[in-house]
């Protein structure tokens, strides 16, 4: 209609229609269902019935990519760093300063093709390193898991791999307990929101605000449920140092613990139920092994010290009286815990303490009987009845990768779409938290992210490995890492350093990271491309993530407009790499990116509901909600029962039974191990990670004295609202007019800094005043927001500011992009881990005067 | 004829801000003649979302107030223009016409709610159209009502009789009281938005020990007379809510077990946590 054009595409925050006219795109909205569109799910819960409404909700920076893909961030053209000459002076030390200039497609490939040849050729196998963030613009073709992938095994790279940073101390800690390795840690949640309406008498929210971080690509789906849960009368109680938005929107209790001590109001909650006996005795008894220990522990048998709510108070500053209150409550009703805004995740599990939080979280729902009617984990954020067995490949299934190694992609997805395998044989990896040591130091060292199994986390590797060269180029892909890695000066300063002599980064926007290559290379949007793919649907590791959603909603990812500028699919970037290294016929098999996607739509279900036809003209499928008799089964009710276990995964795989096939837990034996039996095995004297859960005080917390002189305000840094990490921050779009986004002060939108008034008033600072935050690691200026949703001494700023801007030398002065990593450590929860502590981060704030005054 | 009616309910408003960039989304780069012209990149806020925050850490209140042009009726931007630069459609839209307006930086000013805003680029006066473009062209809702994920913003169509009774029975009021007549914007529980709370918790000591006092009544007078009463939950705690600021003397009174434990009076300012009663 008026030459107006429809499309569908997906995004991690909801499907979307995409109105295009004359090759511009003029509008994106959720997706309304027609009549056609399959009918929703019901549950009758204490006389009311529910049921979704007909559409798929979005996250607010969804509404806001029209200004990102037409941003004038947007790296429109191929470009060379000005000073930068592969057959000459390559001036490394000027990385961040100087400027660019364009250059031809051909230029930049021809550069970036033969300095692979060159470092393959004068230093061998794993020379050259690659990384990307943890996310991407949606499709399975695109997904970095899946095209990048590929690429990069055809050439041999040195990985840089991941921490479990969005579960650290579950996979760390949690995990000992109850296994669960496939989900690093997380907790399953089957059949859940179907029970917690119809059963559970109250949910406890712990570090948990799914209206601000939707689980993870659930958009506003939860918030229905959680409402309907308003509506029977559960009762909520949110423990979050900053008044989340999830409380402010359900109401109920808020318990605002000082960050970094919430195992000590865990054992708290714990020796209220032991001493006033309100804990499932008969369940600890037959389901759980080494809870004498335990018990032992927090009556103070160990160390003298009884874990009493009196005690935690001079930890946490909760007001004793109400531990106890909130522990009786707790043991006498049936109780939902949401730990983090999907069951597995929570800021508090990153930070020094996370490990033994996390640890203590399962351990508490095991005392309540972990999985009886309305006793289970989770905010309503996951656990819909969605049809589970529709078989829809999620990102993580390595899309058209053939890495059957560094994907899921041999669980599912290998049988059903046969292609090329592809492997790296470079044995090399690097850590991603140590990045910066590569260059700066020539040596780390880490542990692995490994889902198989409970032990794969125990096997240290070293940079370099024996026979390996060092690394001489990185090929970065994205530039989010100054916003969202630790201690991030530490990056800046590495890529300074000559002992890396050639960076090419191919992104799509300009962002901070992206400014310190030689080379750019320019990437297009998913809605430039061909692309198919369902959200929330991740795989792997997040196996059936989209039960998030109230209803899945599979879609066509139409190349609405052409690719802007000179840019390019990633696909098509790598694949002329590619054929300049005679790889393009095993890189793509001669398929285009549209066939790609038709040999994953027939890998699917789909095929079985639509015709590839109709698909590509409705561009999207909502499947069916399985007959109230095929629902999945309540996680852990099985376990609670002595049953089989009857969920819909294969996890943990056989091998991992002790006695029977489905018999029992991951763990040695079978139960749920208040003292753990792996690190009995592993390191049983690990001060940092004992055998069983205990308070150990932050290194860098409140009692941490004179640093505290130096340092008294502690800064947690959650999860950008608005933002997608560094995905959807700034770029001049619609974001940097969100109030509690970005602020804007003499034409510079600054990033935000949440303060208590009294702090404020301490330090002379007023609303939105520039202020300076600053520690030893850096320095970070924002505009301050005064506000009593936070204790006296706890700050607040998000991570993932997409701005890198040093006022000065760059890695050596104040930033006023808004990187608050450069203030957080980049030292490891305990040292036999790979992970990140940013909620253990003291700091100061004084008001920013002078613009050109340099910051630590 | 029918009327549109946009109703925003106060207690479901998270601030995601979906409705602001919806609306942005509609209008940036966007000429949608001659209803707008196009919004302009930054600044203006045709959905303008306020915060209020109440009380003091631990005992607070966050609301949001959603505030786009409320489409008055007998509107105060129409009767101080005469010439007709902006006016009001038979279903009640209100619209600045871009041409007419052209150029008119003071027609700012004939909106007492700031809902109207300058584009300097196209030199033009601009604010809500209620999406007049996409209902003239069968939408259901506008742009920030269909992007809105929490039910905090609702739209219907009604006939003009049963408007009225649909807004007694929904409990529905328009922003500004002087205002004369209806507008197309109504709020739902928009006292949680304008009024304030007194809180207040009980405890007690036993063997040594502090304990919430739950299932205390907790009573509140002003003059004298009763105005509420509350039972304090299982963390000890009451609150009054609804209670209009700056206003006046309140005197509280603690009762446990039939006997009065604690008395006080209270000046209240603005929303706040009395104290600790230890009965
Ligand atoms: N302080 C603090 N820091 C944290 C956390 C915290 O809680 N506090 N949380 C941590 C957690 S859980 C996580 S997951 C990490 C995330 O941190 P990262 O993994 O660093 O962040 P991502 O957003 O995944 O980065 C994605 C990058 O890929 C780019 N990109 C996206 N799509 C495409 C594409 O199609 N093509 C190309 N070429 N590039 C693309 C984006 O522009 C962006 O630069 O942050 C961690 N950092
Ligand atoms: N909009 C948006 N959504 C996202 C993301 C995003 O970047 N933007 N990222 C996604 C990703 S990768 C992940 S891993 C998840 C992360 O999801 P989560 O880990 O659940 O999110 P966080 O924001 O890190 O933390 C949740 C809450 O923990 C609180 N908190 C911090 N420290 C402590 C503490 O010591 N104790 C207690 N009790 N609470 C504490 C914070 O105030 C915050 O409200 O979110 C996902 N969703
Ligand atoms: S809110 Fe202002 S601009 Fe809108 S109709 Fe009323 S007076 Fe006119
Ligand atoms: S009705 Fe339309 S113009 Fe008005 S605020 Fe909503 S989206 Fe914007
Ligand atoms: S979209 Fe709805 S919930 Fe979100 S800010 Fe607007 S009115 Fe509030
Ligand atoms: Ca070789
Ligand atoms: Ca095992
Ligand atoms: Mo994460």
């Amino acid at each position: 209609k008026d030459g107006v054009k429809k499309y569908t595409n997906n995004t991690n925050g909801g499907p979307v229609f995409v109105y295009v006219k004359e090759g511009r795109i003029i509008r994106i909205t959720p997706i309304e269902f027609d009549d056609n569109d399959a009918p929703p799910w019901q549950i009758n819960a204490r006389g009311k019935t529910f049921t979704p409404p007909r559409r798929g909700t979005v996250n607010p920076y969804v509404l806001a990519l029209k200004s990102l893909i037409y941003s004038p961030d947007r790296l429109l053209y191929p470009m060379k760093r000005i000073d930068f000459d592969p057959d000459g002076e390559r001036n490394c030390q000027n990385r961040g300063i100087s400027g660019y200039e364009r250059i031809s497609w051909d230029e930049a490939l021809d550069i970036v093709s033969k300095e692979i040849q060159r470092m393959k050729r004068d230093y061998g196998p794993g020379s050259i390193m690659n990384g990307s963030g943890s996310h991407h613009t949606w499709g399975n073709l695109g997904y970095w898991l899946s095209t990048r992938n590929r690429f990069m095994n055809s050439i041999g790279y040195c990985p840089v791999v991941h921490n479990p940073d969005s579960w650290e101390g579950w996979y760390w800690g949690a995990m000992h307990h109850w296994g669960n390795s496939m989900r690093n840690g997380a907790s399953d949640t089957y059949g859940t929101v179907e029970d917690c309406l119809k059963e559970c008498e109250m949910i406890v929210f712990w570090s948990s605000d799914p209206e601000s971080t939707s689980g993870v690509y659930g958009a506003f789906e939860g918030t229905v449920r959680r409402q309907w849960a308003k509506e029977l009368g559960i009762e909520m109680v949110h423990i979050d140092p900053y008044y989340n938005h999830t409380a402010a929107l359900l109401g109920g209790k808020w318990i605002a613990p000082r960050p970094d001590t919430g195992n000590a109001m865990s054992l708290a909650i714990a020796y209220v139920w032991i001493t006033e006996d309100l804990y499932d005795k008969e369940y600890v008894a037959l389901r759980t092994t080494g809870f004498e220990k335990w018990r032992d522990y927090i009556l103070g048998l160990e160390d003298g010290i009884e874990k009493t709510p009196e005690w935690q108070e001079k930890e946490t500053e909760v007001p004793a009286r109400e531990i106890r209150a909130l522990a009786r409550k707790w043991g006498t009703r049936k109780t939902y815990l949401s730990p983090g805004g999907l069951a597995g995740f929570g800021g508090a599990c990153r930070s020094a303490t996370g490990i033994e939080w996390a640890r203590s979280m399962v351990c508490l729902m095991a005392m309540q009987g972990l999985g009886k009617p309305g006793i289970n984990m989770g905010g309503l954020q996951q656990g819909t009845p969605v049809d589970t067995h529709f078989f829809f490949p999620g990102y993580a299934e390595g899309g058209l990768s053939g890495d059957l190694d560094g994907t899921s992609l041999r669980v599912n997805l290998y049988q059903r779409m046969p292609q090329l395998p592809s492997m790296n044989t470079v044995a090399q990896m690097i850590p991603r938290l140590r990045i910066p040591e590569v260059f700066l130091n020539g040596s780390c060292e880490g542990y692995p992210t490994d889902p198989k199994t409970i032990e794969g986390q125990f096997k240290k590797f070293k940079y370099p490995a024996p026979g390996y060269s060092p690394v001489k180029m990185y090929y970065k892909y994205g530039g989010s890492h100054f916003g969202t890695m630790p201690e991030s000066n530490r990056y800046v300063k590495a890529y300074q350093s000559d002992n890396l002599e050639f960076v090419v980064n191919q992104s799509i926007w300009f962002e901070g990271e992206s400014k310190f290559a030689d080379v750019i290379l320019p990437a297009c949007t998913n809605f430039e491309r061909w692309d198919i793919g369902e959200t929330a649907n991740s795989g792997g590791y997040s196996h059936h993530q989209f039960t998030q959603w109230n209803h899945r909603i599979i879609t066509m990812q139409h190349k609405c407009i052409e690719p802007l500028g000179e840019s390019k699919s990633d696909y098509q970037i790598f694949l002329e790499i590619a054929k300049r290294l005679d790889l393009g016929a095993p890189f793509s098999e001669g398929s285009s990116e549209l066939e790609w996607c038709r040999r994953l739509f027939n890998a699917s279900d789909l095929p079985k509901v639509i015709s590839w036809q109709q698909f590509m003209k409705k561009g999207y499928y909502v499947v069916p909600a399985p007959d109230e008799s095929l629902r999945a089964p309540v996680s852990y009710r099985w376990f609670a029962e002595g049953r089989k276990k009857d969920l819909p995964e294969l996890s943990p795989l056989p091998s991992d039974y002790t006695e029977k096939w489905k018999s029992g837990l991951q763990t040695q034996s079978g139960k749920l191990e208040f003292e753990s039996s792996s690190l009995k095995r592993f390191a049983p004297d690990d001060p940092e990670r004992p055998t069983i859960s205990k308070y150990i005080p932050s290194w860098e917390g409140h009692g941490c004295k004179d640093l505290v002189e130096k340092y008294p305000l502690q800064m947690i840094s959650p999860h950008p609202r608005y933002s997608f990490h560094t995905m959807f921050d700034a770029k001049d779009g619609f974001m940097n007019d969100v109030k509690d986004h970005r602020i804007l002060k003499k034409g510079h939108y600054y990033w935000i800094v949440r303060i208590n008034p009294l702090d404020a008033a301490a330090r002379n600072i007023r609303q939105h005043d520039l202020v300076e935050i600053f520690n030893d690691r850096g320095s970070v200026i924002c505009a301050a927001q005064l506000t009593h949703r936070l204790p006296p001494g706890v700050v607040h700023s998000c991570e993932g500011s997409a701005r890198y801007e040093p006022v000065g030398e760059p890695g050596n002065s104040a930033d006023k992009g808004g990187c608050i990593n450069l203030l957080t450590p980049g030292k490891s929860i305990i040292k036999r881990s790979h992970s990140s502590a940013p909620n253990s981060c003291l700091v100061q704030i004084r008001l920013w005067k002078n613009e050109m005054s340099e910051g630590k | 004829m029918n009327k549109w009616l946009m109703i925003i309910d106060i207690e479901k408003c998270e601030n995601c801000n979906n409705c602001f960039l919806a609306c942005k989304d509609e209008h940036y780069q966007n000429d949608w003649k001659p209803y707008t012209l196009s919004q302009p990149l930054h600044g203006h806020r045709w959905m303008n979302i306020l915060t209020r925050e109440q009380g003091e850490f631990p005992y607070i209140s966050v609301t949001y107030l959603p505030k786009p042009c409320f489409h008055c009726e007998d509107a105060a931007c129409v009767r101080n223009t005469s010439k007709k630069e902006i006016y009001q459609r038979s279903d009640g839209i209100v619209v600045v016409d871009p041409e007419k307006a052209r150029g008119k930086r003071n027609l700012v000013k004939a909106c007492p709610q700031g809902a109207i805003w300058w584009n300097e680029e196209n030199q033009t006066p601009q604010k809500c159209t209620l999406c007049a473009h996409l209902l003239d062209d069968g939408w259901k809702a506008p742009r920030c009502v269909q992007a809105c994920p929490t039910g905090a913003l609702t739209f219907k169509s009604l006939p003009e009789e049963e408007l009225f009774s649909f807004i007694k029975a929904n409990d529905l009021e328009s922003f500004h009281k002087v205002m004369r007549g209806r507008s197309i914007v109504m709020y739902k529980n928009l006292s949680l938005y304008r009024k304030c709370f007194i809180a207040g918790s009980v405890a007690t000591r036993k063997n040594g020990v502090e304990e919430c006092v739950e299932g205390v009544t907790v009573e509140l007078f002003k003059n004298g007379s009763l105005v509420d009463q509350k039972i304090t939950d299982s963390f000890g705690e009451y609150r009054f809510s609804g209670l209009p600021e700056k206003r006046g003397k309140y005197q509280i009174r603690v009762i446990y077990q039939h006997k009065v434990t604690d008395e006080f009076d209270i000046e209240l300012v603005e929303s706040c946590f009395a104290k600790v009663s230890w009965i």
